[in-house]
């Protein structure tokens, strides 16, 4: 009986109950998401990865804001079949400069998160036009308002240098050439193409949308599209020293 | 008002908490045993699989747990057994000629198993789910080919692509006759019309055909040879096939001749790797087109 | 009368005036500067009904009808119903209209030219909308209505202020309108059930920090010496969502002039943070917030005390306790390190019990009051909803063990359980609780019609059994689909095979859905039809005592 008395002290003082119940809220997201930060095996060793580029970072902006992670997950799960179908499990360390990720909860289409290189632009962009025109049975929605959306480049400098805050390794010349950059990868016959090549070395320079008149949104959401899961170079990824 | 008696409640028998909240009163049973119980095994239970499983953050490190288990590890090992129990088959596979999968039935099943479900995943989306393929995506279920139709040609195509990101890719391009001024306007319409006459395409009125072979031959003829029918060493395509890539009529010839499209076909070899690719070649080759 | 106008502005008075003053200048400077028309609109929006709150506030003290109201009249509390019939109200509405969006959204899947090539309602901003409307507008105003009306009922003490809870319901309801408008346009944060972009979480913050307050104060002016155990969930509902919401929306925006903001999180700890999150704003949005209301209306309705105090305490505790730890279940077998996922496995099988503990005091107290569910129907769709959150609880914790969760993850199966506790269980006790609040507020005798009543619990059971059965069907189906090999150990299908698959599954949930939408339209018809045509109580006489003289 005593013990259930002392209960009383939260029931008659509400104070007293907040703080009770802070407490016990408290624990357990400390316990669970503190350690993500301080262990060293939370993000695994890889070669590779490196921040995105503008343009990826701008598509990979409209790939949320259209919500495609409502349908598609990024995130390969160690499991056979997934191997089988997708390709190595993805790492902690592929999504390290993800905000937010976009791991997904719902598979309606198939994961993306090593879709980059997987079909040409040309059919991302007839696939992204209508998916029925490629994938009959699609339920997937038509975005055919891309290819008309010229890209805004109002303030990307500001995108780069929040990320950068947070640690996300740009340089100072990256982030005060994020304007030209940004076009810069979608037009590669233009003058600007150059230093952007300097600044990203190694990334993909196209005319993604098929239309080089334009930089449009459709550049953008397919040159994220295209690098996804490209970055990590497996072969010289040790995974028996990164098993948890 | 704060003080109220215990009261029994008369349906129940049991007492109440003394307590009132706007005419609601609380009984107080005690917990229910099985309730109790079954909350004090869920806790052992997990206790115990702590004490197996990875679990608990410690300050440099996690607690590994006796069975030393790892998700990672499970599913590479389950992959590379399948793996290696696919490569015993596999292996043959990859030695043996058209004929000898031809006739071996375990070769030929297991080929055709691979290819079709590699066909769903990775092909079908560009070349439908029939391999009737769709306007810019070839068809592969006739017999007319681009590159060839053979087992190894196939193989090839498969496994380098064409104009991929892939140093051993399949490249050929056409001049963009109109959009680099290579020819006239006039000239585009007289040579796509001869080419469509060619290929039995009602032609647009009053256009000089005559004039329009002649700038075939000049032009065109070096990649699509004399008769039109396309040369398979350079990938160019025969313009005298019942279908065509980009869609067969006088007006898509003109567009392609005025700038060509060029569509890309992706290198699979380090995506799905050699076995898988020689499945789909067979596979693709079965499907009625083969050379 | 003449000489209250010489009276000086109230502390609150002169408080939210400052406020909304400062809100207005604000939000007016980035809607002038801003090149972003989606917050110029909106910001313009916030401006103006802070504006409007000032002129409300000014307009009532210059009429002489500020004076706060007598917090008891003849020695009987005199609560403030007002707002309270405004987020009922509420909730009808933005039920129905996250119910109909569910059914859009469920009827693009099986038929996705009804996305209309259109940006504004595809699918995947669609989606959002639904989660958020049904939860956070639906739900969320169920939560604000039955808080205000239970917390002022069992303290038996008039909510704190004038304006404060009107500030705390507007609010509110202002906020999910930008959340809401913002999806559509393309503003999102593209963290599940967190959408809302970083101007739309500040504003939520504040109108959540007034909300503890007022709910606090009641509970401070509450006449018995104990607080009454929806009061313990409501605290807690309030005070975890508080927390949660402040560190899931960690962010910076690009500037002030942009809608778009990035997370201070990234990847594998924003996975972790997110679903810490997600988690418990099942655990404690629609499970705390919605037990806190089966306690006040099951036993109000079924006229019995609470089945057992000392099962109250031990469930509470323990279920606020463990919830929090479960976040990682909707991680499994991702690149969130194994540990992680064995916590979150582990913790949420040892929160059946203390999910159940809630089932067993809700049901529970039914004993000796069984045979009211054959002629009530309120009751029995409350009952049933408590039977639905019963079922939710088990399966949840049997779709977090790992290699179960390896099967139902990504796929319709998640979605099964989601609308069985989202239906069944966050539904029916909403709906419950409306059929009860409706007379109770306007004085009524009873409701309009309990034969329509019956008709809603039976057209809507329907449609909970479609939509559940086609989900789990689907869902394990399609998971089976991924895994299954043909007999030389290649998968069997490929995926656009599973899809294909889907279809006839899809068809049968809008139809279920369907169901659902028309019985919340039966229940709005009843509850207008109630306050319009129902028969006043004659007091004390009806179920619940009405002594509430409105303002
Ligand atoms: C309603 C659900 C839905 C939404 C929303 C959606 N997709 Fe899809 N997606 C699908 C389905 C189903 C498929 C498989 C059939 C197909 O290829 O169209 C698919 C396939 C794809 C593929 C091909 C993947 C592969 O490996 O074959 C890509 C790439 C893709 N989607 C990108 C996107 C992007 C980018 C968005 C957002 C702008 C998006 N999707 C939104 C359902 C959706
Ligand atoms: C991104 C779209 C795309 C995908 C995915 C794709 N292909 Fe292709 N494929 C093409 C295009 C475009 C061509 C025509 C290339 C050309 O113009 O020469 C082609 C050509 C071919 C050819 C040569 C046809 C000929 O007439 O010579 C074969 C064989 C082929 N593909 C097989 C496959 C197989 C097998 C796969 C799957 C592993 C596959 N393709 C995936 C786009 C694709
Ligand atoms: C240097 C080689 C070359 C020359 C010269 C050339 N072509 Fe081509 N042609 C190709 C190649 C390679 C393709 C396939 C390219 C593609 O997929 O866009 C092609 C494709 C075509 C097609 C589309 C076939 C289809 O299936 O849709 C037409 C029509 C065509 N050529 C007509 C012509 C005409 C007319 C000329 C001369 C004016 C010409 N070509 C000159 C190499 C050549
Ligand atoms: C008419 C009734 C409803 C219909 C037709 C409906 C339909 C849908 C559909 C089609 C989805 C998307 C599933 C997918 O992506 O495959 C969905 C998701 C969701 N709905 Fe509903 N819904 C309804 C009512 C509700 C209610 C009342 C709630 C909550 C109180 C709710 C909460 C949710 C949640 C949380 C999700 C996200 C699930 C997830 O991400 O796993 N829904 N709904
Ligand atoms: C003991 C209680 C519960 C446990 C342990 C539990 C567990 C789970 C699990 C394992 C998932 C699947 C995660 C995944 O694979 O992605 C899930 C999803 C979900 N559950 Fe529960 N569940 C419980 C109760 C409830 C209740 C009562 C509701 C109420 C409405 C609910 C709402 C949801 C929602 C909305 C999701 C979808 C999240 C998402 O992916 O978007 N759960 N739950
Ligand atoms: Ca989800
Ligand atoms: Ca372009
Ligand atoms: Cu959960």
């Amino acid at each position: 009986m005593s013990a259930w008395k002392k209960h009383q002290i939260f029931e008659t003082n509400s104070l007293i109950l907040i703080v009770g119940i802070v407490i016990m809220i408290a624990i357990g997201g400390l316990v669970e998401i503190v350690p993500l930060y301080y262990l060293k095996s939370t993000i695994e060793k890889t070669e590779g990865m490196r921040p995105y580029t503008p343009l990826e970072l701008v598509g990979r902006n409209i790939y949320v804001r259209e919500g495609c992670y409502a349908c598609h997950s990024q995130q390969i799960r160690p499991m056979r079949d997934e191997l089988e179908r997708y390709g190595n499990y993805s790492l902690a360390a592929e999504s390290m400069y993800d905000r937010p990720f976009q791991w997904g909860s719902k598979r309606t289409g198939p994961d993306l998160a090593r879709v980059g290189g997987k079909y040409s632009d040309e059919w991302q962009r007839d696939h992204l036009i209508n998916p029925r025109s490629v994938s009959p049975t699609s339920v997937m929605p038509g975005y055919p308002f891309l290819m008309d959306a010229k890209l805004s480049t109002v303030e990307i400098e500001n995108h780069l240098k929040v990320n950068a805050m947070y640690g996300v390794p740009y340089t100072e010349e990256q982030m005060a050439n994020a304007k030209i950059d940004l076009m810069a990868q979608a037009q590669p016959d233009s003058d600007e193409a150059e230093g952007f090549e300097e600044r990203y070395p190694d990334v993909l320079i196209r005319d993604f949308d098929g239309n080089p008149k334009a930089v449009t949104e459709m550049d953008a959401l397919v040159a994220y599209l295209q690098m996804l899961g490209t970055l990590v170079d497996f072969s010289l990824y040790d995974e028996k020293a990164n098993l948890r | 008002m704060a003080e109220h008696k215990k009261e029994i409640d008369q349906v129940t028998g049991i007492e109440t908490t003394g307590h009132e909240w706007d005419g609601l009163k609380e009984l107080n049973n005690p917990l229910p045993k099985w309730w109790l119980y079954i909350f004090y095994g869920s806790i052992i239970w997990s206790i115990a699989y702590w004490i197996l499983m990875p679990s608990w953050p410690l300050v440099n490190g996690y607690t590994k747990g006796l069975l030393n288990y790892s998700q990672r590890a499970v599913a590479t090992e389950e992959f590379d057994v399948a793996a290696a129990e696919r490569a015993k088959v596999g292996e043959k596979l990859m030695e043996a000629s058209l004929e000898e999968i031809r006739d071996t039935p375990a070769l030929l099943e297991f080929a055709m198993a691979q290819g079709k479900v590699a066909f769903g995943d990775n092909c079908a989306p560009c070349h439908g789910t029939g391999a009737t393929g769709f306007e810019g995506y070839p068809n592969l279920q006739d017999d007319s080919w681009i590159w060839g139709g053979d087992l190894d040609t196939l193989a090839t195509t498969i496994s380098y692509g064409v104009r991929a990101e892939h140093d051993e890719t399949r490249f050929a391009e056409m001049p963009a006759f109109g959009r680099d001024e290579l020819l006239e306007k006039d000239e585009i319409i007289q040579v796509s019309n001869y080419v469509g006459s060619v290929a039995g395409l009602p032609v647009q009125d009053g256009v000089d055909l005559e004039a329009g072979k002649v700038i075939f031959e000049e032009n065109c003829a070096s990649c699509h040879m004399e008769n039109a029918k396309g040369d398979m060493e350079t990938g160019s395509p025969n313009l005298t096939a019942p279908t065509y890539l980009y869609g067969k009529s006088v007006e898509n010839i003109i567009a392609q001749v005025n700038a060509p499209r060029h569509g890309v076909m992706p290198a699979w070899i380090d995506r799905l790797g050699e076995t898988t690719v020689k499945s789909l070649a067979v596979y693709v080759h079965s499907l009625g087109g083969g050379q | 009368m003449g000489e209250r106008k010489v009276r000086y502005l109230s502390l609150e008075e002169g408080g939210f005036s400052i406020l909304l003053l400062a809100v207005a200048i604000f939000c007016l400077v980035i809607a002038g500067k801003t090149w972003d028309q989606v917050l110029a609109f909106h910001t313009g929006l916030i401006a103006l009904a802070s504006l409007a709150g000032i002129f409300f506030i000014f307009r009532r003290y210059f009429d002489g009808t500020s004076t706060p109201a007598p917090l008891e009249i003849n020695g009987k509390p005199n609560y403030n119903m007002a707002p309270v019939k405004f987020a009922t109200w509420a909730s009808v509405f933005w039920g129905i209209a996250g119910f109909l969006v569910g059914v859009i959204i469920a009827s693009q899947l099986a038929f996705p030219a009804l996305n209309f090539d259109l940006p504004w309602i595809n699918f995947g901003r669609l989606r959002p909308l639904h989660t958020s409307a049904v939860i956070f507008a639906f739900g969320g105003n169920v939560l604000l209505a039955s808080s205000f009306y239970v917390v002022q009922r069992t303290c038996q003490a008039r909510l704190p202020g004038t304006i404060a809870p009107w500030f705390v319901i507007l609010g509110y309801n202002l906020f999910i309108v930008v959340a809401g408008t913002g999806y559509l346009l393309g503003v999102t944060q593209g963290k599940e059930y967190a959408e809302p972009e970083w101007y739309a979480d500040w504003l939520l913050t504040v109108v959540w920090v007034a909300y503890l307050l007022t709910f606090l104060g009641s509970i401070w002016r509450r006449k018995e010496s104990h607080i009454y155990v929806a009061n313990w969930f409501y605290l807690a509902f309030i005070v975890t969502i508080a927390v949660l919401h402040l560190f899931n929306n960690a962010s910076l925006p690009v500037s002030i002039y942009s809608t778009k903001s990035y997370i201070v999180w990234a990847g594998v700890q924003d996975a972790m943070v997110q679903w810490w999150y997600g988690h418990n704003a099942v655990g404690f949005f629609l499970t705390a917030g919605f037990l806190a209301i089966m306690y006040y209306f099951i036993p109000k309705r079924a006229e019995r005390p609470v089945y057992s105090y000392r099962l109250s305490i031990v469930h509470f505790w323990a279920l606020i306790f463990i919830y929090i730890w479960a976040g990682p279940h909707h991680l499994h077998y991702t690149s969130l390190p194994q540990w992680a996922s064995t916590l979150g496995m582990t913790f949420s099988i040892i929160l059946w019990m203390p999910s159940w503990g809630g089932m067993i005091n809700g049901l529970m107290t039914l004993s000796g009051a069984w045979d009211k569910l054959r002629t009530d129907p309120v009751l029995r769709m409350m009952v049933v909803s408590v039977a639905f959150y019963g079922m939710s609880t088990f399966e949840g914790p049997l779709m977090s063990i790992r290699a179960v969760n390896g099967l139902s993850h990504y796929t319709d199966w998640t979605v099964g359980h989601v609308h069985a506790g989202a239906l069944g269980w966050v539904g029916y006790i909403s709906f419950g609780a409306l059929y009860c609040l409706v007379p109770w507020l306007y004085n009524k005798k009873s409701l309009y019609s309990l034969r329509l009543v019956n008709w809603h619990f039976w057209v809507s059971t329907l449609g909970i059994v479609f939509y559940i059965c086609s989900m789990w069907v689907s869902g394990i189906m399609q998971g089976l689909m991924w895994r299954a090999y043909d007999s030389l150990g290649f998968l069997e299908y490929s995926f656009i095979e599973t899809v294909d698959a889907m279809y006839p599954f899809y068809v049968m949930r809008a139809f279920g859905g369907l169901l659902f939408l028309t019985g919340a339209f039966i229940m709005a018809y009843n509850l207008v039809m109630t306050v319009r045509v129902g028969e006043a109580s004659e007091s004390e006489a009806a179920g619940q005592p009405a002594m509430a003289p409105a303002e």
